[in-house]
């Protein structure tokens, strides 16, 4: 599988026709274009080089889509496993709460609400970056540099390739979670609070996003650091499964203005549940989620940047 | 199958190495289980004074087991990164021919490489997150050397049980050629069933009952309460809890041993 996996990426853009056209409907298609519009765009301004690099992206991604299903009983376990992963997180959480009926002050479908806002953010994040912590272990076993000569932008490839559709299960999971609480949950709606949900998830995926790329980044000195990856992103998903009061003001402090993970749930939450906020924000910051989703990216993406160029191969 | 002692205590060496050889993955290691210890310790704090005496436990006890389960995770495998993917991997190439014909034992070549990464992660990933907590809270650790002796018989014991699971999702390979997806489920079954996500002693009813008898206990809650001693009254209660994590290490070794025969008569070599 690893084999083929990048010959059939060598290949696609290319313009191959005859190996796109039988690839199958939607790759196909893309694969095309993407080669008829490529001299073009070369060179063209960061606007098609992102598009490019989406174009690639989706390339890539369905090519992985495509191999997975080969194994279907696999594919399907992995899914119900990714659901249940997650799913046990809140069980556990429902144990506690078979004991106690607050947890810090917050009672289970208010904690429902920042586990399916986080969860949700989370999950899109993993399903669409996730692979981007292999960046260590592909500057150990030299991969990326086949990545570095292919027409498509690199971080493109570091996170489309093994793309996983199976982490759909954990996205799936925290909407029902989210969806169960905000059922329960008497919130008092207006129109920018009903907006302000998706947009809460889709921040979150822009924030986790950010430190997930910046954690890629940090591979490239670091070496084989995907533990330190996951601890800013599996260990702060965890977090903000719980309520922000039951944790230490300097820590809530950090996750504020050092690394915003408070946006991804806690702030917007808090707002919506009606709840001050520890840190005394005022409540127009609950809408500020787009906006610092978009700032974190600027440091992550410039990380990002130093770290290719810093690149050198392991030159065996 | 004769026992060779010098060729197994260069196996599990060669395990030690092994994962020795990658300090900034094991750093990496150190800082995540850290991490983790932190969020789970303020979460922890807040449901025992919630509900002081929860599973039998005073928070300093929680709190043990907080640090303690982090410094343990890497050493009884519970998130993978064991040897099983490597077995299953050599069995989809076909690497696994060539292991069967080797003058040792197929199954006692990996539980010896595997105690020798678990002693290193012991080491490695174990001591130094447990420091941090134990200067960061108040702990419950004891000062008897006697019990410490213990906690590591208890922790070897489910060290082994843990490898006699993963042995069989690595024997799995030869049935489903794929192992990713069991081994996933493997992973979440042994994270929650293990006392990692929360406490078996924290389960409620029959259920909490139900867990406590499962293996996976075995790999956390047990070494946990012989180290804390709140395995049960005394001496017996010590017996009992080693004598569980040994009843079960046999069964799951000897279930490895009938699935490796099965395998092996199954493997066809295709020559060339």
């Amino acid at each position: 599988m690893g084999a083929g996996g990048p010959a059939g990426v060598g290949v696609a853009p290319g313009a191959a026709e005859g190996s796109a056209a039988g690839a199958g409907s939607g790759a196909g298609a893309g694969s095309g274009a993407g080669a008829a519009d490529r001299p073009g765009g070369r060179g063209a301004g960061p606007r098609s080089r992102a598009l490019d690099g989406l174009r690639g992206y989706g390339l890539i991604a369905m090519m992985w889509i495509r191999a997975t299903m080969t194994y279907r009983t696999s594919f399907a376990l992995m899914l119900v496993g990714n659901m249940a992963i997650t799913g046990l997180d809140f069980v556990a959480i429902y144990l506690m709460f078979r004991h106690v009926d607050v947890l810090g002050g917050f009672t289970l479908p208010e904690i429902a609400l920042l586990y399916g806002l986080c969860s949700t953010s989370f999950g899109l994040t993993d399903l669409l970056m996730g692979n981007t912590d292999r960046l260590g272990a592909r500057v150990r076993d030299g991969s990326l540099d086949t990545m570095l000569v292919r027409p498509v932008p690199v971080l493109a490839q570091v996170a489309a390739d093994r793309f996983a559709l199976r982490r759909l299960g954990r996205v799936v999971q925290g909407l029902a979670v989210l969806v169960w609480a905000l059922s329960v949950l008497d919130v008092a709606w207006t129109p920018g609070r009903v907006l302000l949900v998706p947009m809460t998830v889709l921040a979150g995926t822009a924030i986790f996003s950010a430190v997930m790329v910046a954690g890629a980044a940090f591979q490239f000195v670091a070496g084989d650091a995907a533990e330190v990856q996951n601890s800013f992103t599996y260990g702060g998903n965890t977090m903000l499964q719980y309520p922000p009061t039951i944790f230490a003001k300097d820590l809530l402090r950090a996750v504020t203005f050092v690394l915003p993970l408070a946006f991804v749930n806690w702030v917007p939450a808090l707002y919506l549940l009606g709840r001050p906020d520890p840190l005394g924000l005022p409540g127009w910051a609950a809408y500020a989620g787009p906006l610092v989703g978009f700032a974190v990216f600027v440091p992550a993406s410039l990380a990002w940047r130093a770290g290719v160029r810093s690149y050198r191969s392991t030159g065996s | 199958m004769r026992l060779h002692v010098p060729l197994w205590c260069a196996v599990a060496a060669g395990g030690f190495r092994r994962y020795a050889t990658y300090t900034t993955a094991t750093a990496a290691g150190v800082f995540t289980n850290t991490v983790f210890g932190f969020v789970i310790a303020y979460t922890y704090i807040a449901l025992w004074e919630e509900r002081p005496g929860l599973g039998g436990y005073d928070q300093a006890q929680a709190l043990t087991f907080v640090w303690v389960s982090q410094a343990l995770l890497a050493t009884s495998g519970l998130m993978g990164g064991g040897f099983h993917e490597e077995l299953q991997q050599r069995v989809r190439t076909g690497d696994i021919a060539v292991d069967l014909y080797r003058p040792a034992d197929l199954q006692l070549w990996w539980l010896f490489t595997d105690l020798g990464r678990a002693a290193f992660q012991l080491l490695g990933r174990g001591v130094v997150p447990l420091a941090v907590g134990a200067l960061a809270f108040e702990l419950a650790l004891p000062g008897d050397p006697v019990r410490w002796l213990l906690f590591l018989l208890s922790v070897l014991l489910g060290a082994v049980v843990s490898f006699a699971i993963r042995y069989l999702l690595g024997l799995a390979a030869f049935w489903l050629l794929d192992g990713s997806g069991v081994n996933l489920i493997a992973t979440v079954v042994a994270i929650f069933f293990s006392g990692m996500l929360l406490p078996l002693s924290v389960f409620p009813g029959a259920f909490g009952e139900f867990v406590r008898l499962l293996p996976w206990a075995a790999m956390l809650q047990v070494p946990l309460d012989v180290l804390m001693g709140t395995q049960g009254a005394g001496g017996a209660g010590l017996v009992r809890a080693l004598g569980f994590q040994l009843a079960w290490a046999l069964t799951l070794l000897g279930l490895g041993r009938l699935a490796q025969s099965a395998a092996t008569r199954k493997v066809v070599v295709q020559g060339g």
